[in-house]
């Protein structure tokens, strides 16, 4: 992992504030009196990191906030996510507010144009309105950018867009979620930031056959973009039951905790552009609120094993040699991370699944964490590793700082890689 | 701050005005031969090469730049042997341009092609016995002896009858007043040879493992700011656009600058540039190679099998030997564009006034960055001093000069000096690349399983053409691509040689370690033992039988299968291969010991390799060449292949440009053999020899032939 | 403002939060001796000691290592395992081009200080980290042996 240079999201933050000066200073226009409600803008930025609208309405590498991020859907087809900057004819310039919050908690844009759930709009439909407008106007103060958003390629019947009106019937809660008196000042926000805006059962839960979210297996962890979302339900063996909670708030705030590894993917994703920026009383609450939610046991758990019991002296094998030569840079060999501690592998779940998806795809895709210390940059392995190669040094990694018997195979590389079919 | 350069006294000034030395030391060589006397107590400086002060300071200028080769430490040896001195009496200093330094083999001033100390074994001596001759007379002059009845050694002049003596520092002086002699003095029997076929230790050794040693990148101009560049990642395209407004608000950057094809974003330091850079928004205008990939490059060599072509060398009717031979035998190869990597990225300091340039870069052709420059700015020749560093790693990158013209560009444009260094992934996308190739061959044997002839077309660019068009031969040919391919270690009765130019689009390709040989040898060698194998021949044997009237040839093959225990039994999933070659003026042999696992994985075990490179100047530094120079052909062949996407090189870095590392390296075994023959080059000769030696190796552990480089990853 | 430890000195320096300590070094301090290689922790010749372990400077934002030890191969001076390494690199000319050795020696020395006697297999887990492109490897090993007494 390597610190990298302050993200252009950084600089255009500031260009923000620099526009919002400039506009409160000409103090004039409903636009202008709008946006220069501080305290709301303010409150919006915050509320847009909590439900991370940036990662899905941004394109790898294009303009934050811009659109164009493609999601493909198996079986279904591919979405790509629209421009949600000001822009009055390919953004959202022209919404009312009322149809912003439509399409927000509704999914149903301008137009009666139904969304599709890849758009979390269940879980915002449990924010309150008055949070909604705020992320709007925040969204106000950004630069238009014109970024029309690619037609999106859906299959029938999921192109027949009124097919999501008895979806939503179905599936979408009628009404933001009302604080339980029974319960905690922390954990009512706990369970807001959770279940509403940062949507966290989005990935973390699995999909029922109408592709909505499992009530019955909340939180026990499915496989979502291709990446495994883990349990995170308090079960101890398979879920977040043995963290403590320092170590749970330092991997929401900072994506690492000692004793259970780095995020990766999608999951540093969201440390990156949300939770980072959640105050600590935030964090708190959350996790205050998952050690309530129901355990689910599910089949991968959790290996325990510490630095003291790993196994000393070299090892021959082609795994090893790689992780010396092309991995111990970051990791070092003992795997407690060299430079930073987000190189720091111990206890790291992607390396107690025996069959490594997550550990495969991020060895093929690399991964990306943004801390205060700057880009943290995972590596993806080139062509001229072998996918045997990558899958020699997958099996090493999981039995080495595991010590289970890793079963990724050079075919596995190949599917992620995008050259052979799932086996 | 420790800012050394490379040598003693260089280093003792630089704090207090290295630089203004620098500055000062190019103007007074570039005079050549003539004799120089600053003042009073002046230096002595017969020649181009030697310099000796009054206070006893010997100065070697080298005309070879150091990047690792261990030429600094050769051709000191070469002028100390004559002017007898001890190695411990000496400083050196890098050539500046000018026309006394150029390698008359490359026809510029250049470092490459392992030509250094072929091209400068006799100059070198000879500037050292016309410097020794003139202080002995200095001496007896002083004394009023005949000079033959004094002797010089250890710095110092001898009369041998009295027991008198004078440093070279005392009689530096009146020697300066002495005529150079017209003719060459004698040199020495190699017989009475001091340090020449002795190994000596390094010079460059001390500083470089105490960190003092001044590479490029290490540059330190007082008032310098840095700058890092990104360029157009397509080949030919131009910058359109660039939005800076963010770059320029990131802490410490001071400036960002464009030429037609790139942004340069200057800082107070590089991390500050490279966050600037990152911040950047830049639109290309990606021009005609936008949508340019590999297959696109394969596809031309490919579809130039046939048709037209140069014929660039016959012997004899190869056409008809082989066509009527008992078997024939064909194959395909196949290599890759190469990146140089070398650990040292890219980089330059120039500063610019309107009086002069000043560059300080590590180039292997010093002559045209100093040409360049003066073309850009407008000075004249005299007024672009370019002093030249430590290369961390040449390989032949260093051969081009574009960095040079591009820092000049960016540089021209700021009052300040600019130390402009690329990032690596810049110095990987925007390398100039070993060009790939495509070679058929096909091969005769006769009834008796003996090779008749041998028809062998070479489809590739033709680097020599952009580098140096003049030296293109007057057919078309770039006699590169003879190398290791018209001239063999064999006596084969026939053999026909045609070449189909094809250039590569959306790269520009250029020289890599071993050149001609590295290609050549690689296909030659393999067909070879395609063509053993056939014969139902040993791979040694059927060799053997071949040179039997080059006895150099047969005498490192023996001796390389003897080391190597050519014919013992071996374990299973192991093989050995032998490749021998003559490139550069040496022959090698080599013996490679690979395991070839059931799932692919290749290990190299060990190597053992014989040479015969003529008169041995420093013996260590060819088996290190052979060391060094195997390793970077191996990781070249088993897993290094440069690829396009949209016209823009995917691989930029070291996790998708892979080195061999330390734990993957094998045994190297060297055996040099004593030779009296003038000497031949020796850096590039290990590079050419790995390929072939490990596809044959590999062929004999896994029973299947590789014909297609590199030999593992995933393209294989 | 931080405060740097660099071969037992205090340096003060006014730099971003995420700025590599390998350009603090090299840009700052004026201490080249520690190379540029990739940039992201994969060839090993930004190599220093923090609190005596070897560690990457290109990929090490200053601000951790404010207050801590830093030794780079400007500091090995007087190091007695530092000297002996160095000394061992010279004896046998390991140095080709060079550039990666003050890498190389850097991980060398925090090898043979976390354990004097290495195994060969020891060097290679603790040096397979450092790219060297002149291919000078089997040199280092037997320096590295020599250094240790145990050739």
């Amino acid at each position: 992992m390597s610190a990298r240079a302050e993200s252009r999201r950084g600089v255009m933050r500031r260009t923000v504030y620099l526009s919002l000066a400039a506009v409160a200073a000409l103090g004039a226009g409903a636009r202008g009196a709008r946006a220069a409600d501080a305290d709301l803008v303010a409150r919006g930025e915050y509320l847009e990191r909590a439900a991370d609208c940036e990662v899905c309405h941004t394109r790898p590498g294009g303009t934050p906030f811009a659109g164009g991020r493609a999601f493909v859907l198996p079986g279904i087809g591919t979405i790509y996510s629209p421009n949600i900057t000001p822009d009055r004819e390919t953004g959202i310039g022209t919404y009312s507010d009322a149809q912003f919050v439509s399409a927000v908690q509704r999914g149903v844009a301008p137009g009666w144009k139904h969304l599709y759930p890849v758009m979390p709009y269940p879980s915002y439909a449990r924010m309150t309105v008055d949070d909604v407008r705020a992320i709007r106007a925040y969204l106000d103060t950004l630069r238009p950018v014109h970024a029309p958003a690619p037609a999106n390629e859906v299959r029938f019947p999921y192109s027949f867009r009124p097919v999501m009106i008895a979806w939503n019937l179905i599936n979408l809660p009628s009404a933001a979620l009302a604080d339980d008196p029974g319960q905690s000042a922390d954990w009512n926000r706990g369970r807001y930031l959770v279940e509403a805006a940062g949507h966290c059962a989005e990935c973390h839960s699995p999909r029922n056959i109408m592709q909505a979210t499992s009530r019955a297996h909340s939180y026990a962890g499915t496989v979502t973009d291709g990446w495994r979302a883990y349990n995170i339900s308090p079960d101890p063996d398979s879920g977040i039951g043995a963290w403590s909670d320092t170590q749970l708030a330092a991997y929401l705030s900072s994506g690492h905790a000692e004793g259970h590894g780095t995020a990766a993917g999608p999951m540093a994703d969201v440390v990156s552009h949300s939770l980072r920026y959640l105050t600590a009383r935030d964090i708190a609450a959350m996790v205050t609120y998952l050690r309530t939610l129901p355990a689910r046991r599910s089949d991968e758990t959790v290996a325990n094993i510490t630095p003291d019991a790993l196994a000393t002296g070299a090892n021959s094998s082609n795994g090893s040699r790689l992780f010396a030569g092309a991995c111990a840079g970051c990791h070092l060999t003992n795997g407690q991370g060299r430079q930073v501690e987000v190189a720091d592998l111990w206890g790291a779940r992607s390396l107690g699944e025996t069959q490594g998806p997550n550990l495969t795809k991020l060895m093929v895709e690399g991964s990306r964490l943004d801390t205060a210390q700057g880009a943290m940059i995972m590596p993806a392995f080139g062509p001229e590793y072998r996918d045997q190669d990558l899958a020699d040094i997958a099996n090493y990694a999981i039995g080495h700082f595991s010590h289970r018997i890793g079963h990724v195979t050079a075919r596995d590389v190949a599917t992620e890689r995008g050259d052979a079919p799932p086996s | 701050m420790m800012p050394v350069t490379m040598l003693s006294r260089r280093g003792a000034l630089a704090g207090a005005g290295g630089l203004l030395l620098a500055a000062v030391l190019p103007h007074r060589a570039a005079r050549g031969a003539m004799r120089i006397v600053e003042d009073q107590a002046g230096p002595f400086a017969p020649n181009a090469f030697v310099r000796i002060a009054t206070d006893g300071t010997v100065t070697l200028i080298l005309p070879n730049v150091e990047m690792g080769q261990g030429i600094y430490t050769g051709e000191a040896m070469l002028i100390a042997e004559e002017l007898a001195v001890g190695l411990d009496q000496i400083q050196i200093e890098a050539a500046p341009p000018g026309d006394p330094y150029i390698t008359k083999e490359l026809g510029t001033q250049a470092t490459g092609g392992s030509t250094s100390t072929i091209a400068t074994w006799t100059g070198l001596r000879q500037a050292g016995a016309a410097a020794r001759t003139l202080l002995i007379q200095a001496a007896a002059a002083r004394w009023s002896v005949a000079p033959e009845t004094c002797q010089a050694g250890a710095g110092t002049v001898r009369h041998m009858d009295s027991g008198r003596s004078l440093t070279y520092g005392e009689v530096a002086a009146d020697a300066a007043q002495l005529s150079v002699p017209a003719n060459p003095v004698p040199l020495r029997d190699p017989a009475t040879f001091h340090l020449i076929g002795k190994s000596q230790h390094r010079l460059d050794s001390p500083a470089k493992v105490a960190g003092t040693a001044t590479f490029g990148i290490d540059v330190q101009v007082p008032g310098m700011l840095v700058g890092t560049v990104a360029a157009c990642p397509v080949l030919g395209g131009t910058l359109k656009h660039v939005d800076a407004d963010a770059a320029r608000k990131v802490p410490g950057v001071r400036d960002v600058l464009t030429i037609g094809n790139a942004v340069c974003v200057v800082g107070d330091h590089f991390w500050a540039a490279r966050k600037g850079l990152g911040a950047l928004s830049i639109t290309w205008d990606e021009g005609v190679n936008a949508a340019v990939t590999t297959a696109t490059i394969y596809r031309q060599l490919h579809d130039a099998l046939e048709g037209p072509a140069i014929v660039a060398h016959t012997k004899g009717d190869a056409r008809a030997v082989v066509a009527g031979a008992t078997t024939r035998v064909e194959a395909t190869y196949q290599q890759p564009l190469l990146a140089h990597a070398p650990m040292e990225p890219i980089n330059c300091t120039v500063q610019v006034t309107p009086q002069r340039c000043d560059i300080w870069v590590g180039s292997q052709v010093p002559l045209r960055a100093r040409d360049a420059a003066a073309e850009i700015t407008g000075l004249a020749k005299d007024q672009v001093h370019v002093h030249n560093q430590y290369i961390g790693g040449g390989f032949g990158r260093r051969l081009e000069h574009e960095y040079v013209i591009q820092a000049v560009q960016f540089a021209r444009q700021v009052s300040y000096p600019l130390k402009i260094v690329w990032t690596r992934e810049e110095d990987l996308t925007l390398d100039r690349f070993r060009p790939a190739y495509v070679d058929r061959l096909v091969g005769g044997l006769d009834r008796h399983g003996n090779l008749v002839g041998i028809e062998h077309r070479i489809v590739g660019p033709a680097v020599v053409a952009r580098w140096a068009p003049e030296a293109l031969l007057p057919n078309g040919m770039d006699d590169d691509l003879l190398v290791a391919t018209a001239e063999t270690p064999y006596a084969i009765p026939a053999t026909r040689l045609e070449y189909a130019r094809r250039e590569a689009p959306g790269v520009v390709t250029a020289w890599w370690r071993g050149v001609g040989g590295t290609r050549g040898v690689f296909v030659v060698e393999s067909f070879i033992d395609e063509l053993a194998a056939q014969a139902g021949a040993d791979p040694v044997a059927f060799r053997r039988k071949m040179t039997g009237d080059n006895p150099r040839a047969r005498a490192v093959l023996d001796l390389a299968a003897e080391k190597a225990n050519w014919g013992t039994p071996l374990p299973p999933h192991v093989g050995r291969g032998v490749a021998l070659q003559y490139v550069f003026g040496s022959y090698l042999a080599t013996v490679m010991e690979v395991e070839v696992s059931e799932t692919g994985g290749v290990r190299v075990r060990r190597a053992i390799v014989a040479v015969d490179c003529g008169r041995v100047v420093n013996p260590d530094q060819v088996v290190s060449q052979i060391e060094g120079g195997l390793i970077f052909g191996l990781s070249a062949a088993l897993y290094n292949e440069v690829t396009l996407s949209g016209g823009r090189v995917q691989e930029d870095n070291f996790h998708s440009y892979r080195i061999l590392r330390m734990n993957e390296s094998p045994m190297i075994d060297v055996h040099l053999i004593d030779s009296t023959e003038d000497p031949g080059g020796i850096g590039e000769t290990g590079t050419a020899a790995a390929a072939a030696a490990l596809a044959n190796a590999m062929a004999a552990a896994s029973g299947r032939r590789y014909r297609t480089l590199p030999l593992t990853g995933r393209q294989a | 403002m931080l405060t740097l430890q660099v071969n037992g000195v205090a340096h003060q320096v006014d730099v971003p939060d995420d700025m590599p300590l390998l350009w603090v070094l090299r840009d700052v301090l004026g201490m080249p001796g520690t190379k540029f290689g990739c940039g992201i922790a994969e060839c090993g010749a930004c190599t220093v000691h923090v609190d005596g372990k070897p560690v990457r400077s290109c990929s090490l934002p200053a601000s951790l290592v404010a207050g801590r030890p830093v030794t780079t191969i400007e500091g090995l001076a007087g190091d007695m395992v530092g000297e002996s390494v160095q000394q061992a690199w010279m004896d046998i000319d390991v140095v080709q081009c060079g550039y990666c050795q003050t890498g190389q020696i850097m991980s060398a020395v925090a090898l043979l200080k976390s354990n004097p006697h290495p195994t060969d297999d020891d060097i290679d887990q603790a040096m397979s980290g450092n790219i060297c492109r002149c291919g000078t490897y089997r040199r280092i090993r037997a320096a590295i042996r020599n250094a240790a007494g145990v050739a």
